[in-house]
């Protein structure tokens, strides 16, 4: 054996432990990550997956025309005005008598969300029979209640209720008479000061508005800016300072963004605050060095064979860029967009500026009502004192994470189906 | 914008490759001086190109120092030459390529037929559509095969009618040897052609607008000798109805394909003959130096 040849042996087992060292560091950092996402995942379903439903109550109800006020359940202005609250109230002394006590009656009535008049009315717009008869129906709960029954035998006795109410929902659910059932209207709300009653309906469409308006802004400008950068800018002193500030623009904190949407579209400009046109044209102006900068890194990845073999046929620069650059470059340009708007769909800190955190109600629309969008709707109600508002906070954050996924996994899928290969 | 950038690169990297090609024995050629003018015969009667005094900058740097050329109608010439000697950026200057390099800069008088390359009332669409070009590297569009030829003539306007645009199609991928290969696929990617059927869809591609002139930069430098061959015999078949002008490294092509042949030598055109000439009793001390492969 060479000496060469055991200098190296020597060196090698040195060099193959280096070497796993390497690895291990490497897995050991997928892991932390891996683990991070697992707790966080756990966290958000463990609390939130409750709030996807919520429980019912039924009672024996008897629509009396003189205690509603209606005498034609056909007639939508007296519905409007009839006393279903006064029903209910009746139904539940019924169901537990003996309760004179102004104290003790408020608490029983308080079993009941004050949405389920909402619900009466709807059940007797729809079959305007029903009045004057008496029927079992489903009402929906208060959220002490829901609440309640969601917690664990166990935990029950801390809960946040009276003695009294406590028996009161015993009884009902020895009885079969709560029911546990799909919380719909957790999609189609919008924000309530009941958690019962609350929806992220409104900010999902608010979203929508909001990122429509910035998608239709912001894919065109920032890949005509990326081509004109690219393709056509001649290269001097002006192009490279707007390349920097392109950059600078890209690391600003989004929170700057919202000042300048206050300052110039809402003071200046004059726009509606609160609006999904106004947010969009704010996060407009923070995704576009996003899309400009990957619509650029998209473009120079075409190779420069193919412009050339494009332009010795005699096509023009634009042609060349039509029928080449732009087929050849529109997949990283799409993904880099879906990124930029996944982006702009969990920004909560420059709509907050601009007044997109208000309590929206109503779904918005258009895009010139008012509006308020997912991550600010998890803001808002993260900030709710209401217990049941930690689970629908969770129940938000899980449906803004299904979309991100949704969309960051597009973009992953059209990277790979229109990718081509030269 | 990159392209040019890319490109300008790729002509500098040449330069650096060239420099250690350059052994002791070219040091010793170095002292021989260049001719004070092109020997030889660069010069033919009615000439499909006629070129003088040529001078071509990238920036500062002179890439090619006057040279004046002729090119024949329907002949095949070979330029020739060391590495990073100019001969590309040379043709390049033929159908304005080069114009895509911001730095480059061409001098001299250019004329096809009657034509002046350079005039600046003269569109470089117009130009390019007579003086085609094909590449190094194959270089066909991730397109279909028809779209790949049809490409030129859409762009012109060349065919009204689908009926027309098949037949151009057709034709120019039988001048280029592939119709029998690619007939029944004409609808699948250019891309996944073999490389020497790529480089042919390029020069069907090339010729199916009708170019006077064929500029040929190193086809075959990328191709296996089997494709390379296919290549060469079409370039023969291609000289009846076109004017070739082929850049190779390879001197046995230059010898195969090519009626005369210019010898570059760092910018400079030494010495201009008949390919036979040439490569028997060449004129110039630096061209047989090059020939016989004391430097390359």
């Amino acid at each position: 054996m060479s000496e060469t040849t055991a200098k190296v042996r020597k060196s090698l087992a040195r060099r193959y432990r280096q070497e796993k060292r390497f690895q291990a560091y490497g897995i050991l950092s997928i892991g932390v990550g891996l683990l991070a996402l697992l707790i966080l995942f756990t966290d958000i379903i463990g609390k939130g997956h409750s709030a996807f439903f919520e429980h019912y109550i039924q009672l024996e109800i008897s629509l009396d025309r003189d205690v509603l006020g209606v005498d034609d359940a056909s007639d939508d202005e007296q519905l409007n005005y009839a006393n279903f609250g006064g029903v209910i109230k009746e139904a539940l002394r019924e169901r537990f008598p003996g309760v004179d006590d102004r104290q003790q009656q408020r608490q029983l009535y308080a079993l009941v969300s004050s949405g389920a008049s909402y619900n009466l009315r709807d059940e007797l717009k729809a079959d305007p029979s029903l009045l004057g008869g008496t029927r079992n129906l489903w009402l929906l709960a208060d959220d002490d209640v829901d609440l309640y029954l969601k917690t664990s035998e166990k935990k029950r006795p801390e809960a946040r209720l009276g003695d009294q109410q406590k028996q009161w929902i015993e009884d009902l659910e020895a009885a079969g008479d709560t029911e546990k059932r799909f919380n719909a209207s957790f999609f189609s709300h919008g924000d309530s000061r009941e958690p019962e009653l609350a929806g992220i309906g409104s900010a999902i469409v608010g979203s929508f508005f909001t990122m429509l308006v910035t998608l239709c802004l912001s894919f065109p400008i920032g890949v005509a800016a990326a081509i004109y950068l690219e393709e056509f800018a001649p290269r001097n002193k002006f192009t490279d300072f707007i390349e920097v500030n392109i950059n600078n623009l890209a690391a600003v904190p989004s929170i700057i963004f919202g000042l300048l949407g206050l300052a110039i579209f809402i003071n200046l400009f004059g726009l509606p605050r609160s609006v999904p046109l106004l947010g969009g044209l704010v996060l407009t102006l923070m995704t576009l060095p996003t899309i400009i900068i990957t619509s650029r890194a998209a473009i120079k990845t075409v190779p420069p064979s193919v412009r050339e073999g494009a332009l010795a046929l005699g096509a023009s620069k634009m042609q060349v860029v039509l029928h080449h650059v732009l087929p050849l470059a529109l997949p990283g340009m799409l993904t880099g967009s879906i990124i930029g708007m996944a982006q702009a769909l969990g920004e909560t800190a420059p709509l907050l500026l601009i007044g997109m955190v208000a309590f929206i109600v109503d779904i918005p629309g258009g895009p010139t009502d008012p509006a308020t969008v997912l991550p600010v709707q998890i803001y808002l109600w993260a900030d709710s004192p209401e217990q049941s508002f930690v689970a629908m906070t969770s129940a938000a954050i899980m449906v803004l994470l299904a979309f991100l996924i949704t969309m960051n996994t597009l973009a992953v899928v059209l990277r790979k189906r229109l990718e081509r290969r030269w | 914008m990159d392209t040019a950038r890319e490109l300008d690169n790729r002509n500098r990297a040449d330069d650096d490759a060239a420099k250690p090609l350059i052994d002791v024995e070219e040091r010793s050629m170095q002292d021989t001086p260049y001719p004070e003018k092109t020997v030889g015969k660069p010069f033919v009667d009615a000439p499909k190109m006629k070129l003088r005094h040529v001078n071509v900058f990238y920036a500062d740097n002179q890439a090619i120092h006057d040279v004046s050329l002729d090119i024949g109608k329907n002949e095949v010439i070979s330029l020739i030459g060391p590495s990073g000697c100019g001969k590309s950026t040379f043709l390049r200057s033929l159908n304005r390529m080069n114009d895509t390099i911001d730095i480059c800069r061409v001098k001299g008088e250019l004329h096809l037929d009657e034509q002046d390359l350079y005039d600046p009332k003269l569109d470089v669409v117009e130009l390019r559509a007579r003086v085609g070009m094909v590449f190094q590297k194959p270089n066909p569009f991730p397109k279909s095969i028809y779209d790949n030829v049809a490409y030129g003539p859409r762009l012109h306007g060349l065919a009204d009618k689908k009926y027309d645009l098949d037949e151009i199609v057709e034709n120019s991928l039988r001048s280029a040897g592939l119709w029998n290969e690619v007939k029944d696929r004409l609808h699948s990617s250019g891309t996944g052609l073999s490389g020497g059927q790529q480089q042919r869809l390029c020069i069907a591609r090339t010729i199916a607008v009708s170019p006077e002139v064929v500029l040929m930069d190193e086809p075959c430098s990328a191709l296996d000798p089997i494709a390379t061959a296919k290549i060469e015999e079409l370039i023969d078949e291609l000289s009846e109805s076109y004017t070739i002008a082929i850049v190779t490294h390879s001197m046995q092509q230059a010898a195969r394909v090519s009626h005369r042949t210019a010898y570059f030598h760092l910018g400079r055109l030494i010495e201009v003959n008949d390919t036979e000439t040439v490569f028997t009793k060449p004129e110039h001390e630096l061209t047989e130096a090059y020939i016989t492969g004391r430097f390359g």
